[in-house]
């Protein structure tokens, strides 16, 4: 019985083996490229643990965790995610002087509370996996210090983030006053028997509105821009990827582990969450110069869409459509953090307004490739990822005849096709525009494969997506 | 197989040009003009191989082995989506349009485009790509994939090599196309859902949605879905306003490929879907759809009787001559509808060549304003022949192809409306004052004095010459196409009978 709780663990258990090795190496002797390394080795290992933990599934452990095929799946792009974060922020740290040890552990200590998250049967792993990844993150944004902004960032994030965990921990009490037990199951089991009470309603409604603001959905979605803008880029496409999916993804069985989607207030509330951050988020952002700034608005909207698959998640479909649409708009935020995490190497600013990728495409096109394709992706178009995610909501929608979000995610999608369409074109300004042109982008061969790895992958998921569906059916 | 074997030469033949450029600036024309010939080469071939009895069978539209080639395979099965392409005689029509002015447009960017050649034709070879699919695709989540394959490269071609004012212009090209474009694609999801909840049957090929059993009101909605998307592309009246900015500021070949080719896909998708698969919400609908195009057919004649700007002028009298093929098409008669086909394949040809036109004297003169030109046939005599010959088809002069293509229309809408042929006949005489107007304009008059100008060479001269050929060939004989297209347009016809409502509605 240990031996198997242990088995089906280990994927955390390595990861936080790891912070251990890591922190007696820099204890004993500091070493960029040996921290590199044992980061790298502690996520390789993960990965492997998890193919491992695949023969185990489904299995609870303990009464706060459960190990299943959802779970790995989730684990393994958080991991996947926390590798390319890795790569970039390597670099990234290069020209850093000072310590830059520090960052890797708490990196890896911010994915294992990810982890942590997608594996949570019980609201206590729920708030300990969300609270391990935060606490990890306000670090990590005001890591680098260059200039205020980081600081700001964190200082902002680590306020508002804290409100918001109180509140949602203000829920938890509430329901458990109703119901009397913490685990997903039990309090639907409860629920079931009980019905809604004011109490109940309450404290779900708290709920959302804590996961609401991890999640940034309007109108809890205000820290949002600035966080972004102000950590390092490395860590705003972790923030943006990573620390959302897994609180989606801890929500998501919450939500279905807990009936809730039987209460139709519950619902209304949640459509018109949805609605509001799809259309706000995309005029928000049309008129923003600022490329952090930017995607930060367009991560609201996507949350709109990602929530419609969570409202109708009744069905299979919606739930396959979640998971694909998850893991393409990881792929695609990591790939447009990735270009402004490489770009802003060098120097000692953050590259990240529109003038800074003006002509990118004859300086490199290589990079100017992959964020074309990523914001084809997020604007929806054929042939990538972001489309075959966008076709599975819709038919979700449609399946169950949502039309009011539907709508709303047709207004959203025209809107946003303004502000991606209008990057791709800065990038394709040439001197006779009065562009000047700057020096060509060298990649390393590390980041050069890194980025074919990620355009390749939205490429792939687009044209040939069955394989991928296959596996999420197999999922589900 | 080899139907996407002839749109995976162009895609392949894109990525060899960019390559191509680092060894030298003038390879990628090269190749690309080699790539479409041998693309197009390849599709005779492939017709060469059908028996010659094939091309006068109606195909039947719900059985795919009736066509003159068909290919399916499963692509995404969770959704029933599959690769499924099919050619009959209307989509050859296109698919020889496409090939051949493609090469015209590599042609007409020989000398202009300097910068980034490479990429320059690699996103024509990815554009004509997407639209040989577009006129091949029956699986309509595959038509609409190529729908938007087409749109990126021509994005590109306006954003990067456009003139002064491209950014306004390729970004409301974009928008108009993608947002109709959403438009298209809810309609398209809508109508499988409804399908398979109504037979059971997820799939997404044109087949299986033919004789959907949807009803009203779904069905007007879905078919204004289809028809926003095609009419935007047409473009009709009133959602025409990015043509204008889209050709002024494209690049030559650019506007070609516009005009010559993109416009056609959207009267083809009414043509193969929105009326097909919505029979009686299209004829419901049809006295609004051919007010529309009578509206475009004055509209755009009045408004390029006003410009100033060569292309604009041009690209508004594109605005009327494809309100003559939204009428042909909701006509709904034989006659109507041959006139139709006959005008996506005349107009390509008379407008590819006076964009070419606008394309050569915007490279000597450095504008395209018409009032700083005025006696260039003095200094260009041979351009001016060209010039005059193209204004003159395009005005509708019998005996060029343009003329049967609207005398077919004209012919056809009478039995529908009278009234609207009266309306859509005006445009034979503002036609002539605005055609007989840019040639005065440009190159009658007194020229200005000291102004040498390279009169068409021998590459431009006979770019030229192959589409004057084509444009006299389809004014005298056009036989051949009326009969490759006839069999589909009878099988179209007899799929979606006509209900008398049309003609209650329109006629006095």
């Amino acid at each position: 019985m240990m031996e198997l709780l242990f088995q089906g663990t280990l994927p955390m258990l390595v990861l936080a083996a790891g912070t251990v090795v890591l922190m007696l190496q820099i204890a004993f002797w500091r070493n960029y490229r040996l921290s590199l390394a044992i980061t790298a080795a502690t996520f390789l290992s993960a990965l492997l643990a998890l193919i491992s933990v695949s023969h185990y599934i489904p299995m609870n452990v303990t009464a706060i965790l459960v190990v299943d095929k959802y779970s790995v799946f989730f684990s393994a792009l958080i991991i996947l995610s926390a590798l390319v974060t890795l790569v970039v922020s390597a670099s990234y740290l290069q020209t850093r002087v000072g310590e830059n040890e520090e960052f890797f552990l708490l990196l890896i200590l911010s994915t294992l509370g990810a982890l942590v998250l997608v594996h949570s049967a019980h609201l206590a792993s729920f708030l300990l996996g969300l609270e391990l990844m935060g606490v990890a993150l306000y670090a990590l944004i005001a890591y680098p210090e260059r200039g205020d902004l980081p600081l700001e960032a964190a200082i902002k994030y680590l306020v508002l983030s804290g409100a918001a965990s109180a509140v949602l921990l203000f829920g938890f009490a509430l329901l458990y006053a109703a119901v009397g037990t913490l685990s997903f199951e039990e309090i639907g089991l409860q629920l079931k028997i009980n019905g809604e009470g004011l109490i109940v309603m309450a404290g779900t409604a708290m709920i959302l509105v804590g996961a609401g603001f991890k999640l940034s959905l309007v109108p809890f979605h205000m820290w949002t821009p600035d966080v972004y803008q102000g950590a390092p880029a490395p860590v705003t496409g972790f923030l943006a990827s990573v620390s959302k999916a897994a609180v989606f993804a801890a929500l998501l069985r919450f939500y279905l582990s807990a009936g809730l989607s039987d209460f139709a207030s519950l619902t209304l509330a949640l459509s018109v969450l949805a609605m509001f951050s799809m259309i706000v988020g995309n005029l928000l952002a049309l008129r923003q110069l600022n490329i952090k700034r930017l995607l930060a608005y367009s991560s609201i909207a996507h949350m709109g869409y990602l929530l419609i698959s969570l409202i109708l998640s009744k069905s299979e479909l919606a739930l396959e459509a979640a998971a694909f649409y998850l893991a393409a708009y990881m792929i695609t935020t990591l790939a447009a953090f990735t270009l402004i995490g490489l770009i802003s190497c060098s120097g000692s600013t953050e590259r990240d307004h529109i003038d800074d990728i003006k002509g990118l495409f004859w300086r490199s096109p290589v990079l100017a490739g992959m964020f074309t394709l990523a914001l084809l992706s997020l604007a929806g178009i054929p042939l990538t990822a972001g489309f075959i995610g966008k076709v599975y909501i819709f038919s979700a929608g449609v399946e169950q005849s949502a039309w009011p979000l539907l709508w709303a995610l047709i207004i959203g999608s025209a809107i946003s096709i303004y502000y991606y369409v209008r990057l791709i074109f800065v990038m394709t300004l040439r001197d006779i525009d009065g562009v000047i042109e700057g020096s060509p982008v060298t990649l390393s061969f590390g980041n050069a494969s890194l980025v074919v790895v990620l355009s390749g992958s939205i490429i792939y998921l687009g044209i040939f997506p069955q394989t991928f569906i296959r596996f999420l059916g197999s999922l589900l | 197989m080899s139907m996407i074997a002839l749109i995976g030469i162009l895609l392949g033949g894109g990525l060899l040009c960019c390559l191509a450029e680092r060894i030298d600036k003038n390879l990628p024309r090269i190749i690309a003009l080699l790539v479409i010939f041998i693309d197009l080469l390849f599709l005779l071939y492939l017709i060469s191989g059908i028996p010659a009895g094939q091309f006068e069978l109606i195909p039947d539209a719900s059985n795919a082995n009736s066509w003159l080639m068909h290919y399916k395979q499963d692509w995404i099965p969770r959704f029933g989506i599959s690769l499924e392409l099919a050619l009959d005689g209307l989509s050859l029509i296109l698919l020889l349009l496409t090939l051949v002015l493609g090469i015209v447009a590599v042609l007409s960017s020989w000398q202009e485009i300097q910068f980034k050649t490479g990429f320059f034709q690699a996103n024509i070879l990815w554009t004509l790509a997407g639209v040989l699919g577009v006129f091949m695709a029956l699986d309509l989540m595959l038509f609409f994939l190529f729908w938007e394959v087409m749109l990126v490269p021509m994005y590109l071609l306006i954003a990067i090599w456009g003139h002064e004012g491209k950014a306004y212009a390729s970004m409301k090209f974009f928008i108009f196309t993608q947002v109709s474009g959403l438009l298209m694609l809810f309609a398209i999801l809508l109508l499988v859902f409804l399908n398979s909840q109504a037979t059971g049957v997820l799939s997404f090929s044109y087949f299986d949605l033919l004789n959907n059993p949807i009803g009203d009101p779904w069905s007007t909605w879905l078919m204004l879905g289809f028809f926003i998307a095609f009419v935007v592309k047409l473009p009709g009246f009133p959602v025409h306003t990015w043509l204008p900015d889209a050709h002024t500021q494209a690049p030559t070949a650019g506007s070609v490929i516009l005009a010559g080719i993109l416009l056609k896909t959207g009267a083809y998708g009414l043509l193969r879907f929105t009326i097909p698969l919505f029979p009686e919400a299209a004829q419901n609908f049809a006295p609004v759809a051919m007010c529309l195009g009578a509206a475009g057919i004055v509209y755009g004649a009045l408004l390029a009787y006003a410009q100033t700007d060569f292309k604009r002028l041009v690209a508004y009298s594109s605005v009327s001559h494809m309100g003559f093929v939204l009428l042909g098409i909701f006509a709904w008669n034989e006659l109507a509808l041959q006139g139709a086909v006959m005008q996506m394949v005349a107009h390509g040809l008379s407008t590819a060549a006076l964009f070419m036109i606008a394309g050569s004297l915007q490279h000597r003169l450095h504008t395209r304003d018409m009032t700083k030109m005025g006696g260039l046939w003095f200094n260009m005599p041979r351009m001016g022949a060209c010039a005059m010959f193209f204004a003159i088809a395009s005005l509708g002069l019998p005996g060029l192809g343009n003329f049967v293509a609207e005398f077919l229309v004209l012919l056809g809408l009478f039995q529908v409306s009278p009234w609207l042929t009266v309306i859509a006949a005006s445009a034979l005489i503002t036609g002539a004052i605005y055609s007989l107007l840019l040639i005065q304009r440009a190159f009658q008059g007194e020229p200005v004095e000291g102004r040498q100008l390279a009169d068409y060479d021998l590459r431009e001269m006979s770019t030229m010459g192959l589409m004057m050929l084509g444009l006299i060939w389809l004014g005298l004989y056009p036989q051949p196409v009326l009969d490759l297209a006839q069999p589909v347009l009878a099988s179209l016809l007899k799929l979606v009978s006509v209900s008398p409502s049309i003609l209650v509605g329109v006629s006095p």
